[in-house]
């Protein structure tokens, strides 16, 4: 059985974990606290974190799965908590990572110590020093760019950490994010000092392939006074995990009068549940820009926050999300109005095809005193075939009079006339297609540095390659 | 001269419904060719025919192209060989623009890699015939055009492909006076670069400053009559009604 070889190297006696409390809880009854403190100790945890790893424990046995988005019924626990075990991390084999994945490492041409590493398959590749130069670079700034656990043992850090340390996203949020909290491991750790304004996007790719980079990582970006930064996490190049969990956090702090712009390409491998949870709380004239490219995955639940707490705050979100056969993904967007004077803006795209399904899920929370505020949601859905499924639900909490909130969506199928017009221009079908698909999806690559905006036409290219059939 | 498009005995149905009942056709390189017709004769389903739209079906005859038998062909294939069909309306593709479009198309056709500097001033010197501001280049295709816009950037993708065979389905419909000489001028020089022309149209404006060899009339799925350019002038006077009656 393959499943064994992944764990025949690891000290038998991390198996002896206890079956504890709630019957009901089938699901994680394998995560016991000595697992956890095992977890600890291998991270070298400052005490605080020590228990509030035990903390979110407790609330990840207590709290019940999702039941209003798409199954997770399948999601095979046992196998996950194979892969939480700190010396099972890195354990894949190569020969076990699925074609299609390597298919695409293939055509994006990555370099196999690159690709290896991606597919969590042991050897490290070393883009260290790419690291290191951009962070020497931003240094001069004041820039803090580490890595989270590193930071957190570092005591001019650490104080900083914990108090923003899952409160945006507090293990109590939902079952992944008490699971998040218990088992979190590697992510990046950024500070913006007041007044500084990053030039270069900071992008974490180069950290990727870093030993901490996992399924459980989390983000933590605090920027100040009158700052901006722009962060690009993720890749265009499939991330493959044999243990088909990804449950990330990404947490963000936006000072008074500054600007975040946080920018993320994510292609998980199709056996994926991608239960990620991203949060942003923005002070007074502050403002967030998101932009999420969501790729692959079997599941995924991904709705990208904005609390707008301070007046004349305002986020942007820029979203496009792409289902293929066997994938069922929920995302959307979601914005708290939380003080006067608030702008929101969500602009998103959804393509499906060849039976996929996508979700879209905007809400819009405007509380009592949050006059003066405003909303724009537009929302357009591309169905390349009929059996592909494509869904919007849109949630609006209104509670004020004194405020101005907007909603548009489009539901479309890709035209046979526009294809054939494409196609007496010379162009196959499936070229037609990819470009009727690269055209919808403009308003995203646009907003992409030119590097990653090339990646994402490529992904939809290949994406679109075999729909055709 | 040698034929350039052929067609012998051609049949075309929509669903259940036969269009075209044999239609024998043959277009020699360099000619131009005028398809007339009233309302509902099937000039455009002929047009889309030969370039295989999906919704009609030839179920009798065979299309050739400079000799070859494409009746089976994909329709990028036909393209590829040189066949342009403008349409009476174009398809909007947001997100992509006319001159990247073009640009793309013209990589179809065989040509490897277009200098970025060429395409340019190629675009420049089209935009100009046919008084189209550069920032059409820009914008997306057919996306907000209107009527004359849209015929306008047909003809030019036309003039930036110059394709073998051009298909002009009612390029002159519905723009006014000044629309149409702009879009003739445009034609007149394909015409004048060699190019061959089927010309479908009910109207006759855009012929004006045209050469045409040859004339059909197109009635009720059958041509009726073929002649020279003499043919317009007494379509012109009397209408399709005399061809009408004999049915």
């Amino acid at each position: 059985m393959k499943e064994k070889t992944y764990i025949e190297d690891i000290d038998e006696s991390i198996y002896d974990f206890r079956f504890k409390e709630d019957e009901e809880d089938v699901l994680g009854r394998g995560i016991g606290s000595d697992l956890i403190d095992e977890i600890s100790k291998e991270k070298g945890d400052p005490e605080w974190m020590r228990q509030f790893r035990q903390r979110s424990l407790e609330i990840f046995h207590k709290t019940h799965m999702p039941n209003w988005g798409p199954s997770i019924e399948s999601l095979d626990m046992d196998r996950i908590i194979t892969y939480i075990r700190p010396k099972a991390r890195m354990k894949n084999k190569w020969e076990d990572v699925p074609e299609d994945v390597k298919q695409t490492f293939e055509r994006l041409g990555i370099p196999q110590a690159e690709r290896e590493s991606l597919s969590g398959v042991g050897a490290q590749y070393d883009s260290e020093i790419v690291y290191h130069n951009l962070r020497a670079e931003v240094e001069k700034q004041g820039v803090v760019y580490t890595d989270l656990e590193t930071a957190m043992r570092d005591e001019k850090y650490s104080e900083m950490i914990k108090k923003h340390f899952m409160k945006l996203i507090p293990p109590t949020d939902h079952k992944f994010a008490a699971l998040h909290g218990a088992v979190w491991s590697g992510g990046s750790f950024v500070y913006v000092p007041e007044g500084v304004k990053v030039e270069i996007p900071l992008q974490s790719y180069f950290r990727l392939n870093a030993e901490s980079a996992g399924q459980f990582e989390h983000t933590l970006i605090i920027i100040g006074k009158n700052s901006y930064l722009h962060f690009i996490e993720g890749c265009s190049a499939p991330k493959y995990y044999a243990a088909s969990l990804h449950a990330g956090c990404v947490e963000l702090y936006v000072g008074e009068n500054a600007t975040l712009r946080y920018s993320t390409i994510e292609n998980w491998s199709k056996n994926m549940y991608n239960l990620n949870s991203k949060r942003a709380l923005v002070e007074k004239a502050g403002k967030i820009e998101w932009i999420s490219g969501s790729f692959g995955s079997h599941i995924s639940y991904l709705y990208p926050t904005s609390v707008l707490n301070g007046e004349g705050s305002s986020s942007e979100f820029t979203g496009i999300t792409f289902s293929g056969n066997g994938q069922d993904l929920d995302t959307g967007a979601k914005v708290i109005h939380n003080a006067p004077n608030t702008t929101s803006y969500m602009n998103t795209r959804s393509i499906s095809k060849s039976g996929g399904v996508n979700t879209f899920r905007s809400e819009v929370i405007v509380k009592p005193q949050a006059k003066g505020s405003k909303s724009s949601v537009s929302c357009a859905s591309l169905m390349l075939d009929s059996i592909s499924r494509s869904d919007t639900i849109p949630v609006m909490d209104i509670r004020t009079k004194d405020a101005d909130i907007g909603h548009e969506a489009k539901i479309g199928r890709i035209s046979d006339e526009a294809v054939f017009y494409l196609m007496t221009r010379g162009l196959s079908e499936e070229e037609a297609k990819a470009l009727i698909v690269s055209g919808f999806c403009e308003n995203v690559s646009k907003e992409l540095p030119v590097e990653y905006a090339v990646e994402m036409n490529n992904l939809i290219r290949m994406e679109m390659v075999g729909s055709i059939g | 001269m040698s034929s350039i498009l052929e067609l012998k005995n051609l049949h075309v149905s929509v669903g259940e419904k036969e269009i075209l009942k044999g239609i024998d056709l043959e277009i020699k390189a360099g000619e131009t060719h005028v398809l007339m017709g009233p309302n509902g004769a099937g000039k455009s389903t002929l047009g889309h025919a030969i370039m295989n739209d999906p919704r009609y079906e030839i179920t009798e005859g065979k299309l050739f192209f400079e000799g070859e038998n494409i009746t089976e062909e994909d329709t990028d294939k036909r393209a590829k060989r040189g066949i342009f069909l403008t349409f009476q309306d174009p398809v909007p593709v947001p997100g992509i623009s006319l001159g990247s479009f073009t640009r793309s198309a013209l990589e179809q056709g065989g040509e490897k890699h277009i200098k970025l500097w060429d395409f340019a001033k190629k675009c420049k010197e089209v935009c100009g015939l046919l008084n189209m501001d550069k920032s059409y280049i820009d914008r997306d295709l057919n996306v907000g055009f209107s009527g004359g816009e849209k015929k306008k950037a047909e003809i030019f993708q036309l003039l930036m492909l110059n394709p073998k065979l051009a298909i002009l389905d009612e390029t002159d419909s519905g723009l006014d006076v000044d629309a149409v000489k702009t879009v003739s001028k445009g034609v007149e020089e394909y015409q004048k670069n060699g190019g061959t022309l089927l010309i479908i149209t009910h109207s006759t404006r855009i012929l004006d400053n045209l050469n045409v060899d040859k004339t059909h009339i197109l009635i009720d799925g059958k041509i009726v009559e073929s002649g020279s350019s003499c043919l317009i002038a007494k379509i012109n006077q009397n209408g399709f009604e005399e061809y009408c009656k004999e049915e």
